[in-house]
């Protein structure tokens, strides 16, 4: 299972997805709305992504994921639109027959996802909004990517 | 195999998040010549559009939903989308 959706994830539905009797081990994450960035205080986040090639990305990465790790199953859901405090953007599980297998897949998952996945984030101040990660957010433009295919995610 | 540069094609620009806000607009057709490539298109819409450059210095290009190197040549019908840095997570 790989989606977008517009509404609350269900965390549930995502772990069931990966469920099967040959794993030992099934690790269910939540990425949830921070209510501070750099100690400014969030309102709320607005994401907003590339629907057809975001899937596309999630794609390539899961089975990217899923060779080098050796997972049984792998599901991803992240949500759009506005999200408030303490709601979950993303829910990523992970089977694997062991829990060194399943729990190394999340954060090389998310990694991924955070590098790769046309999906971005806005963030809401009181005083004023801002695109994460571009030349106008006052954390710092990030650095800017080789504008060529990552090699290094597929 | 070298491709005959003559002409122009029709290719369709999606803009996303801080891009479609510099540019505007969520996307436009657009004719480019024939054998283009994906940096000449970054050139061709920072000149169609003030205040575009800061974020177009900053992005990727896609075409047809995967990631596109500079060099890459633009076809007719290409979907081209620009992508700031992302922030998905």
């Amino acid at each position: 299972m790989l989606a977008l959706t517009e509404g609350p994830i269900d965390g549930e539905a995502v772990r069931r997805a990966v469920a099967t009797t040959a794993a030992g081990a099934v690790v269910v994450f939540h990425g949830t709305v921070r209510d501070r960035t750099k100690g400014r205080a969030v309102r709320w986040l607005e994401y907003e992504a590339y629907p057809p090639m975001a899937l596309a990305e999630l794609g390539r990465i899961a089975d990217a994921v899923t060779r080098d790790h050796g997972l049984l199953g792998l599901a991803c859901v992240h949500r759009i639109g506005r999200l408030e405090l303490g709601d979950a953007a993303v829910v990523l599980a992970t089977a694997a027959p062991h829990r060194k297998a399943a729990l190394d897949a999340v954060d090389d998952f998310v990694v991924r996802l955070k590098r790769d996945v046309p999906i971005w984030k806005k963030e809401v101040f009181e005083d004023g909004a801002v695109w994460v990660g571009t030349p106008d957010d006052p954390q710092g433009a990030r650095t800017a990517p080789a504008p060529g295919p990552r090699e290094g995610a597929r | 195999m070298r491709r005959v540069e003559s002409g122009a094609v029709r290719i369709e620009i999606l803009y996303f998040a801080a891009a479609r806000e510099a540019a505007g607009l969520p996307a436009e057709t657009l004719e480019v010549a024939d054998g283009a490539t994906v940096e000449a298109l970054r050139a061709t819409l920072d000149a169609r559009h003030p205040g575009l450059s800061p974020v177009s210095r900053t992005a990727r290009f896609a075409v047809g939903e995967r990631f596109a190197p500079a060099s890459q040549r633009l076809a007719p019908g290409d979907v081209v989308a620009l992508i700031p840095p992302v922030s998905g997570g």
